[in-house]
């Protein structure tokens, strides 16, 4: 079909603290009905999203974090992490609750410059 | 007294104007401040030179969300919500760093 686009969502926000992660998903979502060819990045404390083992009953918050499990259900399957980021918080590959793609700071400003729409949470 | 942070210490000044400030006391990382509690993070230096001067807690309820309970610094004192009534009521003042 020539009418898909690509559009990536830069995700750079912790999650909980602001409603910015949860606002991402609900959009991605979305976007992935239309049938577009979707991206996710996540930069800076964006990686903290993935984290597994999130526990939100003391916070009496929503735990979304299981929802990035259900994205490749959605066709949603490109899934990229700046390394610097993780590394920066301790966290590796192991930690996240999905399979993902770790790049460098380098080749995610060259993924980002590729795509029609970059969607920023 | 006590002083209270909620911002993440990898993308907000915040925390570290405090650590530059604070003279002692009670240091209470709430939010996305909790982040700072955590081992292998990139600020974990900062807080634990910090920990000599000041005792450091964390509330763990927000610890927990974030998925990080087990990876907290050690010597860091983990406080719940009446935890975290019984430092405002212990300490003569507070100041959040907002």
């Amino acid at each position: 079909m020539s009418d898909v686009k690509k559009f990536m969502f830069v995700n750079r926000k912790a999650p909980y603290g602001t409603i910015y992660a949860l606002e991402s998903l609900e959009v991605v979502l979305i976007t992935a009905a239309f049938d577009q060819d979707v991206s996710l990045a996540f930069m800076d404390d964006g990686v903290y999203q993935l984290k597994k083992g999130q526990q939100t009953k003391g916070i009496e918050t929503k735990n979304f974090s299981p929802t990035y499990r259900a994205l490749e259900d959605y066709d949603v399957e490109k899934l990229y992490v700046e390394k610097e980021a993780m590394e920066a918080r301790g966290l590796s590959e192991e930690d996240f609750i999905v399979d993902v793609t770790v790049l460098s700071r380098a080749e995610m400003g060259a993924m980002m410059d590729e795509q029609d729409v970059v969607l920023s949470f | 007294m006590l002083h209270i942070v909620n911002k993440s210490p990898l993308t907000s000044t915040t925390l570290e104007s405090c650590l530059n400030t604070a003279a002692g006391g009670d240091l209470l990382l709430i939010e996305d401040a909790v982040y700072a509690a955590t081992t292998g993070s990139a600020f974990e230096g900062k807080l634990k030179a910090a920990m000599g001067r000041l005792k450091v807690h964390v509330l763990m309820p927000d610890l927990e969300a974030r998925g990080l309970a087990d990876r907290m610094i050690e010597g860091i004192s983990p406080v719940d919500y009446a935890g975290f009534v019984g430092l405002t009521v212990a300490n003569k003042n507070c100041q959040s760093w907002l």
